[in-house]
């Protein structure tokens, strides 16, 4: 290895660990920020993710295009949110515990179809090389960006602009805030939940295919450490908005790089400390942007936690 | 067929897309009922809704014709809200009619009445409270377009708003208006939807005398137009003969009688709303002193928004003592409530209910014996959907005995709010129907119910009357004054100075968060306490 950075090593390769790692958590809580902004949260992403991992593998393979499996995990994606909306349209039904049960169901079905396709090779999904000035291998493999991530990039500022813009974003928003209002309004906020959740779904299936399909780039069990779940507090942590989703799974995809690392700048004590950065990130940041005061600003009214 | 329907011969109507706007403008097109600048009238026959086996509309028939402001009284619970609801297509009436001038109305949802051209402004706000005010008049909109010009559209809704003679901020999401102008708002939009005929349920009840009549003068005008049709529900009297020219009086889901507003008094309306029915005699004001009760020192706390302070000095309330506070609403009244309900912290200073320190918990509730009364009792001071007799049962469930229970006592409990029901004359379909259910005012009498039964040393109201008719607003205020004769410590929290001056002893001005002045009812004047409450001291 040429061109030796010292330190610098530790946030060259966080920032390229950022971008690597924070794609399905973009997906995922893109996806989620639409589904709340709805009035619904669907906790059964976790289970959508690794069921698009799944799903994308397996047709990328039989199909030899990486692009047909992001495809298929799209549509098995919103075919889980469609579920979901359409369950939880049901009167007296709970969309926390539709959530759980549709998260096992998720992980449940893709571990069993999946079972298959944990030897074989898929192709990939192709990369940018957006660090060509630079003679640096560290920087060089640090700026190896995947499309969807500059997709999703682009997807989070296209939603702002979508929430603020147009009459889905405000029919949306009127939906999240007050199923009286949208009613008065002569919106049926059960039809557009359930678009809602379809749509959160697709995100979450095409979260999971970059995962098989990218980073790890591989299909296996283990594929998803939580990054369903973690996602759907991102949302809160983001305050519903597209445009802090993106910042916030930055900052998570940065805080999951840290433990490789240390480790690649040769620290070789207490770094498997650091794997659980994400997840203490995550209780700090549900501590800190708690209120004891009122419900939390910016949350859609109509959610059955701030209810 | 109306005049300007027939196609002008002088356009070949054959003519082709160009020339098809320049005839629209002309002659508007025969299907919509709602024609630009025209009055719809509305008549329904023999309407009848039932609830289960309750008739809350029983064979009502009325008629408002184009351009008249017709208004709708009668007691809490008579059906008014019921009456309007059927007539938006939000309730599909059991039997009856609805027409729209003249013609089979047929309203299948709201949506369908709204492209009629009725409108109505809904006893509970139906803003949409997370979008701001233009957002919020852009999406009523039938023709919203998939992607929104704001430039433009701010452009055409200040030229609108620059038209109106009351105005409401426009950037603010709607969360953050005073809920004078959220009632505004309402209004404003409607009038901006163009409706033709519109609804009004109670659109004043938070509105100043003064911004009562600048709002339905502006809509009164519209009628003398003959741009506006208004059915108005109210309990004040005064609007009703200053702005209607006809009136309708529900008794019990029946029409029982109306008429010309020029030929009616207050008295006729009142009869008819009552039937045989008389109204409490106000309790006479006993000689009373006591101790001090309540006693709030040095307190101070976030507002609402988080920015402004609410800071009281010293304000005492003693036994056998009502202290009203007025003041015009968003001063911090609803801040002051929730520090003595315990619902918002105190950053410095004390609150002590007879020497003690006081945080509002159930226990101390219980054994210093405060009630309360807050305002917009169903969200505050019910479960919604929890049954009468359960909401009635909330102060009472686990005690009766020496130790608190550990098992309800289901038949104590009907029979107890079976009780109250019938004393404090709550209309409702029966004891186990959700609260949620009951007329607003019905609302407020069972929550009063639970909350002046029993011992009461400290009762805290804000606003008791809110929505009420007269017959029961007699009533409240009568217990209130009963409960004071026989030593209980009132603070009353009230928008409606005529309240305050009626029923206390002593009386504060709260403006800005402070309380700003203080006088014995006896020196009460009210050019002096207006200019108190407008904060200009
Ligand atoms: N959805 C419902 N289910 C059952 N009963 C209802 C329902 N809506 C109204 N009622 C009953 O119908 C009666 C009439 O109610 P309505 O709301 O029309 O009264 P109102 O005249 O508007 O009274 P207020 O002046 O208090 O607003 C009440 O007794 C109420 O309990
Ligand atoms: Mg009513």
């Amino acid at each position: 290895m040429s061109g030796d950075i010292g330190l610098w090593a530790v946030p060259v390769a966080m920032l390229g660990g950022a971008i690597r790692v924070s794609t399905p958590f973009l997906f995922v809580s893109l996806g989620e920020v639409i589904t709340e902004r709805s009035g619904r949260i669907n906790l059964g992403l976790e289970g959508t993710l690794v069921f698009g991992a799944m799903a994308g593998y397996a047709v990328a393979y039989h199909t030899n295009s990486a692009w047909a499996g992001v495809l298929a995990a799209a549509l098995a994606g919103s075919a889980f949110g469609l579920v979901h909306g359409l369950l939880c349209s049901l009167p007296k039904v709970n969309d926390i515990a539709i959530g759980i049960a549709l998260m096992l169901l998720g992980t449940g079905l893709a571990f069993f179809f999946g079972k298959p396709y944990i030897q074989p090779v898929a192709p990939d999904l192709p990369a940018i090389n957006l660090g060509w000035w630079s003679d640096l291998p560290q920087v060089q493999a640090a700026l190896r960006v995947n499309v969807l991530f500059l997709l999703g990039a682009a997807l989070a500022v296209a939603l702002a602009w979508m929430l603020r813009k147009t009459r889905i974003g405000l029919t949306l928003r009127v939906v999240g805030d007050s199923s009286d209002a949208a009613r008065a309004l002569g919106i049926s906020p059960a039809r557009v939940r359930i678009q809602a959740t379809a749509f959160g779904g697709a995100l979450a299936g095409i979260g999971g295919a970059y995962l098989s399909l990218f980073y790890p780039g591989s299909w296996n069990e283990g594929i998803s450490s939580g990054q369903g779940l973690i996602a759907v507090a991102l949302v809160i942590f983001a305050r519903w908005s597209p445009v802090n989703c993106f910042f916030a799974a930055m900052l998570f995809g940065a805080a999951g790089a840290l433990g490789p690392a240390l480790q690649s700048v040769g620290v070789t004590q207490g770094y498997y400390l650091s794997y659980a950065a994400p997840f203490v990130l995550t209780l700090i940041v549900l501590i800190l942007s708690s209120s004891k005061t009122g419900a939390l600003t910016g949350a859609p009214r109509e959610l059955s936690i701030t209810k | 067929m109306k005049d300007g329907r027939a196609p002008s011969p002088s356009f070949p109507s054959e003519g082709g897309g160009s020339l098809s706007r320049g005839l629209d403008e002309v002659s508007p097109p025969p299907t919509k009922t709602g024609e630009a600048g025209k009055a719809v009238g509305i008549e329904t026959i023999g309407m009848t809704m039932r609830f289960g086996n309750f008739t809350a509309l029983d064979d009502v028939s009325i008629r408002v014709k184009p351009g008249s402001f017709h208004a709708l009284l009668g007691e809490n619970g008579a059906g008014k809200s019921t009456l309007v609801k059927c007539i938006m297509g939000f309730y599909h009436a059991t039997s009856g009619n609805l027409l729209i001038d003249g013609f089979d109305g047929d309203v299948k949802d709201p949506k369908d009445a709204h492209a009629k051209g009725l409108g109505m402004v809904y006893q509970h706000f139906t803003l949409v409270p997370a979008l701001t005010a233009a957002e919020n008049l852009v999406i009523s909109r039938a023709d919203v377009p998939a992607v929104i010009d704001w430039a433009a559209e701010m452009k055409a809704l200040t030229a609108f708003m620059d038209a109106m003679p009351f105005r409401v901020p426009l950037g603010e999401p709607v969360h953050r208006l005073a809920a004078g102008e959220k009632q505004k708002l309402e209004i404003l939009k409607q009038l901006y939807l163009g409706r033709r005929f519109l609804i009004l349920d109670e659109p004043t009840s938070v509105l100043t005398p003064d911004e009562a009549d600048e709002v339905l003068g502006h809509v009164a005008a519209l009628c003398k137009a003959g741009e506006l049709s208004v059915l108005m529900i109210s309990h004040k009297f005064r609007e009703v003969t200053a702005f209607a020219d006809e009136v309708t009086v529900l008794r019990r889901g029946k029409h029982v009688g109306g008429g010309k507003v020029a030929e009616l008094s207050h008295q006729d309306m009142a009869a008819m709303m009552m039937g045989d029915a008389k109204p409490a005699d106000p309790a006479p004001r006993a000689e009373t002193t006591g101790e001090t009760v309540l006693a709030l020192t040095g307190a101070r706390a976030a507002d609402r928004s988080g920015l402004k302070q609410i800071a009281i000095e010293t304000l005492q309330v003693r036994a056998g003592e009502i202290v009203g506070i007025a003041g015009i609403s968003g001063n911090g009244q609803m801040e002051l409530m929730e520090i003595l309900t315990g619902q918002r912290a105190l950053a410095a200073g004390g609150v002590t209910v007879h020497g003690v320190p006081y945080a509002a918990t159930r226990a101390e509730e219980r054994r210093l014996k405060v009630r309360y009364l807050p305002e917009e009792p169903l969200q505050n001071a019910c479960a919604p959907r929890m049954s009468v007799a359960e909401n009635i049962g909330f102060r009472s469930f686990e005690t009766g005995r020496a130790k608190p229970r550990f098992w309800l006592a289901p038949g104590a409990m009907r029979r107890r709010a079976e009780a109250l029901v019938a004393d404090y004359k709550v209309k409702c379909a029966s004891i186990d129907s959700p609260i949620a259910s009951l007329s607003g005012g019905n609302v407020q009498r069972a929550v009063l119910s639970r909350e002046l039964d029993g011992d009461v040393d400290l009762l805290v109201i804000s606003n008791p009357c809110f929505g009420l008719d007269f017959t029961a607003v007699a009533e409240i205020r009568s217990r209130i004054m009963r409960a004071r004769n026989s030593g209980t410590a009132v603070l009353l929290l009230s928008e409606d100075l005529d309240e305050i001056l009626e029923l206390a002893d002593r009386v504060l001005v709260m403006a800005d968060g402070s309380l700003v002045y203080e006088c014995t009812a006896a020196e009460a004047d009210i050019p002096t306490i207006g200019h108190h409450m407008g904060g200009h001291a």
